[in-house]
């Protein structure tokens, strides 16, 4: 284990492979596909993030690449070696556990060292690299405590402590953070996050909580029915949904259906049930479909009192007259839904900049939502 | 709520109740041995010496106190026979012990690892030899291992044996009805402790590098260690004074210390002597109870 932690991946495997590929993996139980014909290539020293619904198949792709399931097809190349049928004590990868499923019996030092013990480590150096490890995880002090006489922060560093211990290639976290309450939450993903950059190390991590995702993740894979849907980085999932399934799926988007009534110089003029004619943007690499559906995210729509006016020419902003039915104060921003005169919903996400409400909208109250044809999204329905 | 109103009336008589039953069922009854064992046999209804008449006055209550002795103590530790019945009896309990936890111990593991809805029917099968009286099993045994028993018909019949093997009225015989009378006693706790074992313990264990069998060894075992000391205990204790088993089963060379009880009780009718054996009895049987308290009470301490 020593002597692999220390070749780098590149240098064994060649540069055309990466850490791990997953290649074609399906997985069923019973008569349930839980993972269908699934592959990911992931990049050495990546944090990447599978999200998705629960059942969606991602605990169990991770639980193949610790080595509990076996794949019933594919290839899991880890560094180039097939690892799909290695019992679990033999791959050089090291799983956090969503109960972090701490040793009760064993205090936090030998909860740490468990893993180094069973490696055959010198004793000299599990001494020296559990205080290293206590150290790393804040836990200076708590060494001789049994996990039951823990919070469950600590129990989670501990867990995180034991998990790094062995320097795997690749860490696997399932819902790491899931235990944890709100505020212990954000300063935890900050300091995984450290602590992945620090050690270097390539973290696979399984969640179904979106904001976790896109907070810790250079890539996020999407996964629904047993499939990886869309493989992109935060921004690009946010921004660029590739199907209505993912962009209903992260974050909040008002969708309403309709047909492309005309294409030209990259817009599309789409007549919409309940919402007018929309110009919106034309995507890359669309097909010749005709029914389509437009997608626009809350925050992007603005209101006024009035319809502001279009320097820029004709209809190249979208407007669309309405009522405000319903209004959330949430803090930070105010959702407004607004009632169109077309007959759809919008719901419109403004932040309270300024303290005093001078601008808020009222129940009942009449409102242009007007948005940018770059701000739309069309896709297939 | 403060505090104090934790303890309604009906709460405090409730917590009571234990422990009335106990002074009325148990320590009374110990008292009574207890001052048999004190006492001399006689040759008279009832056969010993002396008898407490609160009617007779202050007078002879104090004659009959004083007449109260430790010789049947003294007569228990200078003949050899109490005590070699006394080692006897600790030496096959524990022998007996150690084997049931051999043989239960996987067979509880394996319920454990059985599908879940399968449990319920594993356990159903471990209870299921109680519906017979223990009396007619053991009688069953005594069929099974007899010259011309069934054991010895299939050994024969396999040519394992070229003669029948003497299997009655040895210690083997007792050792197998022993484990056969006490197995469910010992899988019961160990399967309770290993089906509450959490089976994420167990691929965390094989995610840090640890074979099956490390698994077992450092995290199976030690987690059942509540259920293997209960199951001991039950088992260890009734074994100690078991009458019945070495009684039917084994030789009659070497007695244990609940043969010679009887012995003494209904053949030598010396009921002061069988009296004494039973409170030296549960002196023995107390020993490894109060260590156990002592060992559970420290691990709380220090956790």
């Amino acid at each position: 284990m020593e002597a692999l932690s220390e070749t780098t991946p590149q240098a064994s495997a060649g540069a055309a492979l990466p850490l791990l590929r997953i290649d074609a993996v399906g997985k069923r139980f019973g008569g349930f596909t839980a993972v269908d014909d699934l592959s990911l290539d992931i990049k050495a020293g990546e944090f990447f993030a599978l999200l998705g619904p629960s059942g969606c198949g991602k605990t169990t792709l991770l639980r193949m690449l610790a080595g509990f399931e076996m794949p019933e097809s594919g290839r899991i190349l880890l560094n180039g070696e097939d690892v799909a049928s290695m019992p679990p004590h033999r791959r050089p990868v090291n799983m956090m556990f969503q109960s972090y499923a701490l040793f009760p019996h064993l205090n936090v030092r030998d909860n740490i060292a468990f893993g180094l013990r069973r490696a055959g480590v010198s004793r000299v150096e599990i001494n020296a690299r559990v205080a290293e490890l206590v150290a790393l995880v804040r836990l200076e002090g708590l060494e001789k405590r049994r996990p039951e006489q823990l919070s469950g922060g600590q129990r989670q560093r501990v867990a995180l402590a034991r998990a790094v211990a062995r320097r795997p290639r690749l860490l696997l976290l399932d819902e790491p953070l899931a235990a944890l309450d709100k505020k212990l939450r954000d300063s935890t993903q900050r300091e995984l996050l450290a602590l992945q950059r620090k050690l270097g190390l390539t973290f696979i991590v399984v969640t179904h909580d979106q904001d976790e995702a896109m907070t810790l993740a250079d890539r996020i894979g999407v996964m629904n029915a047993g499939r990886l849907v869309q493989v992109a980085t935060p921004r690009q999932l946010y921004e660029e949904p590739r199907s209505r399934w993912v962009a209903e799926f992260v974050g909040d988007i008002n969708i309403v259906e309709g047909r492309i009534e005309a294409r030209d110089a990259g817009r599309l003029r789409v007549t919409t049930q309940g919402a007018g004619v929309l110009t919106a943007l034309a995507p890359r690499g669309f097909g010749d479909v005709a029914d389509v559906c437009v997608a626009i995210r809350p925050e992007k729509i603005r209101l006024s009192q009035r319809a502001p006016a279009d320097n820029s020419g004709a209809s190249t902003i979208n407007r669309l007259e309405g009522t405000i039915a319903d209004v959330n104060y949430l803090g930070s921003a105010s959702s407004y839904t607004i009632a169109l005169d077309g007959g759809a919903t919008l719901r419109a996400s403004l932040a309270n900049a300024a303290r005093v409400n001078a601008d808020a909208y009222a129940v009942g109250q009449r409102v242009t939502a007007w948005f940018s044809p770059d701000d739309c999204v069309v896709l297939d329905r | 709520m403060s505090a104090r109103n934790i303890f309604t009336r009906p709460a405090r008589l409730a917590a009571i109740a234990p422990y009335g039953w106990m002074v009325l069922f148990f320590l009374v009854p110990f008292g009574f041995v207890l001052k048999l064992s004190l006492s001399q046999v006689a040759n008279a209804q009832p056969p010993y010496l002396p008898v407490f008449d609160l009617g007779a006055g202050w007078q002879a209550l104090v004659a009959a106190v004083s007449a109260l002795s430790l010789d049947n103590f003294r007569l228990l530790l200078s003949d050899n026979l109490y005590l070699s019945s006394g080692l006897r009896s600790l030496t096959v309990a524990a022998t007996a012990t150690a084997l049931l936890l051999a043989i239960g111990y996987p067979i509880a593991y394996a319920m454990s690892r059985l599908p879940r809805r399968w449990q319920p029917l594993a356990m159903i099968l471990v209870i299921v030899p109680f519906w017979t009286s223990f009396l007619i099993r053991v009688y069953a045994w005594i069929n099974i291992l007899q010259h011309d028993g069934l054991l010895n018909q299939v050994l024969l019949t396999l040519h394992i044996v070229s003669e029948p093997v003497v299997w009655l009225s040895t210690d083997t015989a007792m050792y197998i009805g022993m484990v056969y009378s006490y197995l469910p006693f010992m899988i019961l706790p160990l399967y309770a402790t290993l089906s509450k074992l959490d089976p994420a313990l167990l691929e965390a264990a094989a995610d840090l590098g640890a074979s099956p069998l490390q698994s077992f060894w450092r995290v199976t075992l030690p987690l059942s260690l509540p259920g293997i000391r209960a199951g001991a205990l039950l088992c260890f204790i009734p074994l100690v004074g078991e009458f019945v088993i070495p009684d039917l089963l084994a030789g009659s060379d070497s007695l244990m210390i609940g043969q010679t009880l009887w012995l003494e009780f209904f053949t030598n009718r010396d009921w002061p002597v069988a009296a004494a054996t039973a409170v030296m009895l549960l002196a023995i049987l107390l020993l490894p109870l109060v260590i156990y308290d002592r060992f559970q009470r420290r691990q709380m301490v220090r956790s």
